[in-house]
């Protein structure tokens, strides 16, 4: 039965290429759909693929993609943007490679459909810093080693960024004693906070250590 | 993934009434479960009802001192919520204790209430399971059951309930407020919101089709200590074992809720007055009727032992 089914996914996949290409149907849907703020497109006849506009701004720069409605974020970011440093690892929400800042908050891109990103401001790892002016923590990660393959170092680094930001709002988290404190920048919580974000190699360590040195330099 | 349609709502009521009529479609709003199962093909949708712009984003008090959360509040807002910290420091706890920082993001409180099972057969398209495919079987009878349940099971399922928040909520006896599809309101209380699997485990809760949660309130606060400690095999991100949420009074009453042990947040009113007598008493009311498997018989021990360190601690 798996088996079946993504064959038959191959082939919606083939027809949704040539169908975007051609411009042909889709077009017309895309318009009717582009006209109101709401976008409607009714019910797929037989699995055919549908097709729909989303606009995004990634990394500052606006984007307006047309694109099956089943593409992730991930996808698009990856696929239509060819913004590769966002990593697919096991598509599912488990690892935390595909991690991405949307409106100021880490997610798992992979979890999240493009058109539900209608007029989101999303950061990837490219618009962090670039190799001649690095973020204060894509440097610290080089510094502590906070890294061996490098395939989870995106998602590590959005996140490691993010749950800096999420201590200082005040958000507590599971290893927080006193849910009415302001919680701390303890090795604790960072281990607690990053463990969305699985690393095969076992940075771990340096990874927090990365961390301890970005907050060290902030405080 | 099958292909879907996808549309925005504009009001609560044109999103139930859209759901109902239409074979196969569905509500999504944080998209974190339904998404998961979707490239599974576990859940295939052909029309997808976006609730994101409903604006159940709010918190906030009700005239009689509690709280009302919208549907669409995410899970690290809830958590972090200053009342909720406050006063409600079960759901609090038992929020943080769910799924990784990149998920309470995203993932709403209506959406956690109505998570699927991750029993390992039901995400197994090639397994039987009669929650996925009705009639075809139960692949955890007999199988793997480390995980499953060992309370108001049945002979067609015994997948346990995922949430951590929910169990909070049953312990808090919170109440859900829904818009049917013809337009009508309706609040639910907790206890009544969630189904044991009997012979129809597809089934899971009392909403009808396209019922749309708006809304989870809670009645005022209920003061005492609060805990909720839940027991994995990692110590951050993964489904509990089990989970014991307690809401524990200065004179030993109190309230008792279970996760992981059954197909719902798991209560019994009647065992809580067996709190004063210690985790032993109170374990074996609220699981009297428990038929563990040979690989789960060890949640039997867990829960009390969990639950006699809560009650130690709550005496300092």
């Amino acid at each position: 039965m798996g088996l079946i089914h993504s064959m038959e996914d191959a082939n919606w996949m083939r027809v949704s290429r040539r169908t975007v290409l051609a411009s042909g149907t889709a077009s017309v849907a895309i318009s009717a759909v582009s006209a109101g703020a709401r976008t409607r497109s009714y019910p797929s006849q037989g699995n055919a693929p549908v097709i729909n506009t989303v606009s995004m701004t990634v990394n500052g720069r606006r984007h307006t993609l047309e694109l099956d409605t089943r593409t992730t974020l991930l996808d698009a970011l990856r696929e239509h943007l060819q913004l590769t440093g966002t990593k697919k690892g096991c598509d599912h929400g488990q690892c935390g490679a595909c991690t991405v800042i949307v409106d100021g908050r880490r997610i798992n891109s992979c979890l999240s459909l493009a058109v539900m990103h209608q007029g989101d401001e999303i950061m990837t790892i490219e618009g962090m810093g670039t190799p001649e002016n690095l973020h204060p923590m894509q440097k610290a990660f080089i510094e502590h080693d906070g890294y061996q393959c490098g395939y989870c170092t995106p998602g590590q680094i959005c996140s490691a960024v993010s749950v800096i930001d999420e201590i200082r709002a005040g958000i507590p988290s599971h290893v927080t004693s006193d849910l009415e404190d302001a919680p701390s920048f303890s090795v604790d919580e960072l281990r607690e906070r990053m463990s969305g974000n699985i690393c095969r190699c076992g940075a771990y360590s340096n990874i927090i250590e990365a961390m301890t040195d970005v907050i060290g330099r902030q405080a | 993934m099958k292909a879907f349609s996808y549309e925005r709502a504009g009001s609560p009521a044109e999103a139930a009434a859209i759901v109902a009529r239409t074979p196969g479609a569905r509500f999504i709003a944080g998209g974190t479960n339904l998404l998961d199962l979707m490239k599974l093909q576990i859940e295939t949708p052909g029309h997808l009802v976006d609730i994101n712009g409903l604006g159940f984003e709010n918190i906030e008090d009700t005239s009689d001192g509690g709280l009302r959360i919208g549907a669409l509040v995410r899970n690290t807002d809830l958590a972090a919520h200053p009342r909720v910290r406050k006063d409600y420091g079960l759901l609090s706890r038992a929020l943080l204790a769910g799924a990784s920082g990149q998920l309470r993001n995203k993932a709403t409180t209506g959406g956690n209430l109505l998570q699927r099972t991750r029993c390992p057969y039901f995400y197994d398209p090639n397994q039987p399971c009669n929650k996925r495919r009705p009639g075809s079987g139960c692949g955890a009878i007999g199988g793997f059951s480390r995980n499953h349940a060992i309370v108001g099971a049945s002979d067609a399922c015994i997948a346990t309930h995922p949430s951590d928040m929910a169990v909070a909520m049953r312990a808090l006896d919170a109440t859900i407020e829904t818009v049917r599809s013809d337009g009508s309101k309706r609040d639910i209380s907790i206890a009544d919101f969630y189904r044991l699997p009997g012979n129809t485990p597809e089934i899971e809760t009392v909403l009808e089709p396209g019922e749309l949660i708006t809304a989870v309130t809670l009645s005022r606060p209920m003061g005492g200590q609060q805990f909720y400690h839940k027991i994995r095999d990692r110590a951050s991100y993964a489904f509990a074992l089990i989970s014991v949420g307690v809401i524990i009074q200065p004179d030993g009453s109190g309230r008792v809720a279970l996760g992981g042990v059954a197909h719902k947040p798991w209560r019994i009113e009647t065992a809580e007055a067996q709190l004063p007598r210690g985790a032993k008493a109170t374990a074996s009311a609220l699981l009297a009727d428990a038929t563990p498997t040979l690989e789960n018989a060890f949640k039997l021990p867990l829960v009390e032992r969990t639950l006699d360190a809560i009650l130690m601690q709550a005496k300092g």
